[in-house]
């Protein structure tokens, strides 16, 4: 029997959140290579997320970062400016992300790669307009972080601190897979036979594609 | 002329996309969403051995070993002989070899025919094709779309999945077509094209669409030049952009090492003169680049959007009314210490790189070497230039390229990811500026507090021999 890898299922959250609001964060600024250069590489991770705006050159915290101030230092909500998460595929920015506690990211947009990442690691990215982005960073600025957001996946639900409530989509494949923490490689793999059949058609029709055996 | 009435009762034409998508069906997931086939997986050593000991962990075997192929790139070293590779890099590099060769998938090893960038390698061998559906653990496989193929980079669980079940989940992208009209001036290449497109629609603007590149520019453009353009596809937020396969890709890739061969050779082709997008097809978003006003581009910040020509100034924060632009602005002419409103031509530099899997390829070493001939590299500053692949390493080396680069000062080093992304130790020292022809000019990307102008191999030659951002333009002979 495969072993399963399920994450841990999202339902409901009311947590801390954090604004970091700067456009276009990249996943090199999420997490630097180097950091995933390592042999083994999770669980030591949430030390380096947002590693060049957290530390300043000498390695000590620079207080001026978000998450280096409390009550942002306890935030399990990231809310984002423009197109965070662009750049690279490493799923590591996603993990370093989670292994600080982060559960929910909310922003008006985020790299393709990097939305989907999230998908696979439990964690809820959230695209709202942003003018609708921009009052929850206001609120919780405005409570000097206490404000809590709630979030409800099941009800598709964010409550901003003085309790407005912002409906948002989400794809209702990805929201059953968050809300059940299901295992994406095993689903598939139930439908193994299907594959098998599309790849003996496939292997008359695009014969090029298919190579027989290994030729290495 | 068919009349109006003719078609009145006919649905609108397909576009590439949707002929390639549904070519790979095996399962409607939802309304948007399908299962898909996978006839390509491409695995690099900072992510392959990884994945497949995933698997292992999971008691799960290898779907297709032959569908799947390996070589290291990114975290090895580009020195001669592979010197100063990291120990992890090592780790890295023999945990590719070990469970490769135990699940049979083929690698292409150090120092042999096929070892290269991913993204130089596919196309090059004749295992990227057009129509094929290409997936790997690097975002910038859109490369491959270069050829007419689906191409995107994926996650480290997805990487698994793929390996498991040689298919991939995936929601059906919008589709946005980009048509490059005109004629590309002297000194301007598709790098010029493609940044000043990133400048034009912003980092986001591809966002959750399938990026179609059409126009008589890029019919007229070779092959490699396509790869370059929809390499940075993703620097524009689409993680698949792809160009139609015409007579030129046909002749890139006959003839190729895993290319279909006579009969199958016959068959193939005709069904890829199937796939360009119908005349009538219609696409999400349209954006139409009048290329003759395109001349050469260089970043100056840190964004890829943040991209101007090379006769531009910095931008100047105080003249910026909205807040949230105007601090992204000034974030970025801090990090990259430069001066507000000063021109961009003559910033001086201290690295060159000439790389990465944008702009590594023959002809980009050519575009470079043609600038560099008979030059010298200015003092004070280091230029490397790093094949893509160990083919086009000992093809310009049978052209005597690496000679000619030699004797010009810049350092000729083996076919790698290299400085790009400051993977493998090799890095851009804190507070230096260099000239890239990567594709990321991120905080930090070619090492900590490192300053990445990104331009085309002919501009970072210019670069070089300047010491200082230069129009490749006066320099042209």
């Amino acid at each position: 029997m495969p072993k399963s890898s399920t994450n841990k299922p999202f339902t409901k959250l009311s947590a801390i959140a954090a604004p970091v609001m700067r456009g276009n964060i990249d996943t090199d600024v999420i997490i630097r290579i180097e950091r995933l250069v390592e042999t083994s590489i999770r669980g030591t991770l949430g030390k380096w997320a947002f590693g060049s705006l957290r530390y300043r050159p000498d390695g000590s915290e620079n207080p001026e970062f978000i998450l280096n101030r409390e009550p942002y230092r306890q935030a399990e909500v990231l809310i984002t400016g423009p197109n965070f998460g662009c750049g690279s595929s490493r799923e590591g920015a996603v993990w370093s992300l989670q292994e600080i506690g982060i559960r929910a990211i909310i922003g008006s947009g985020f790299g393709d790669i990097f939305f989907a990442n999230c998908f696979q690691n439990g964690i809820l990215p959230i695209v709202v307009d942003k003018d609708i982005v921009d009052g929850l960073a206001a609120e919780v600025e405005n409570t000097q972080g206490a404000g809590r957001i709630g979030i409800d996946l099941e009800q598709q639900t964010i409550t901003s601190p003085s309790g407005k409530m912002h409906h948002f989509e989400i794809d209702p494949r990805r929201r059953a897979g968050l809300l059940k923490g299901l295992d994406e490689v095993a689903l598939t793999l139930q439908r193994d036979a299907e594959i098998r059949a599309f790849q003996e058609t496939d292997r008359n029709e695009r014969p090029w594609i298919h190579f027989a055996g290994n030729h290495a | 002329m068919a009349t109006q009435g003719d078609y009145a009762l006919e649905t609108p034409g397909r576009t590439m996309l949707a002929k390639i998508w549904d070519q790979h069906v095996i399962a409607r997931i939802s309304d948007d969403t399908d299962l898909l086939h996978i006839d390509r997986h491409l695995l690099h050593d900072l992510g392959g051995s990884r994945g497949l000991l995933d698997l292992k962990s999971r008691n799960l075997a290898v779907h297709n070993p032959e569908l799947t192929f390996a070589t290291p790139d990114h975290a090895i070293s580009t020195a001669r002989g592979r010197a100063g590779t990291s120990k992890t890099g090592l780790e890295l590099l023999e945990g590719l070899r070990l469970e490769t060769s135990a699940t049979g998938i083929a690698m292409f090893d150090i120092d042999e025919p096929g070892q290269g960038i991913v993204h130089v390698i596919g196309p090059e061998l004749g295992l990227s094709l057009p129509g094929c559906l290409i997936v790997c653990g690097d975002s910038h496989t859109c490369t491959h779309g270069g050829l007419g193929a689906l191409a995107f980079g994926i996650g480290s669980s997805e990487l698994t999945h793929v390996l498991a079940t040689q298919a991939l989940i995936q929601r059906r992208p919008k589709t946005m077509r980009v048509k490059f009209e005109g004629k590309m001036s002297a000194g301007v290449t598709p790098k010029d094209l493609i940044l000043a497109l990133i400048g034009h629609v912003g980092a986001a603007g591809g966002t959750g669409y399938a990026v179609e590149y059409a126009g008589s520019a890029i019919r007229e453009m070779p092959v490699e030049g396509r790869f370059t353009v929809c390499n940075l596809s993703i620097e524009l937020g689409a993680k698949m952009g792809m160009v139609a396969p015409d007579e030129k890709t046909y002749e890139y890739v006959r003839g190729r090492r895993y290319a279909p061969k006579v009969e199958m050779w016959e068959r193939a082709v005709a069904a890829w003169r199937k796939l360009p997008s119908d005349a009538d097809a219609v696409f999400d978003r349209e954006v139409t680049i009048d290329v003759a006003k395109i001349i050469p581009q260089v970043t100056w910040g840190i964004s890829p959007e943040h991209v101007i020509g090379v006769d531009g100034r910095i931008p100047d924060p105080r003249e910026i009314a909205d807040p949230a632009r105007r601090s992204a602005i000034e974030t970025a002419i801090d990090y990259m210490g430069l001066k507000p409103g000063a021109p961009i031509m003559g910033t001086p530099v201290d690295w060159v790189f000439i790389g990465s899997c944008t702009n590594s390829r023959l002809s980009d070493l050519r575009a470079a070497a043609a600038i560099a001939r008979g030059r010298k590299v200015a003092p004070g500053v280091r230029a490397w230039v790093v094949p893509g692949s160990e083919t086009v390493k000992r093809e310009a080396v049978a052209e005597g390229l690496d000679k000619l680069f030699i004797d010009a000062g810049f350092e000729w080093r083996e076919p790698g990811c290299s400085m790009c992304l400051a993977a493998n130790g090799e890095v851009v020292a804190p507070g230096q500026r260099s000239v890239s022809t990567s594709n990321r000019n991120f905080i930090g990307r070619q090492g900590p507090r490192a300053r990445t102008h990104l331009a085309s191999p002919a501009m970072a030659a210019a670069a070089a021999i300047s010491g200082a951002i230069a129009d490749v333009r006066t320099m042209e002979r």
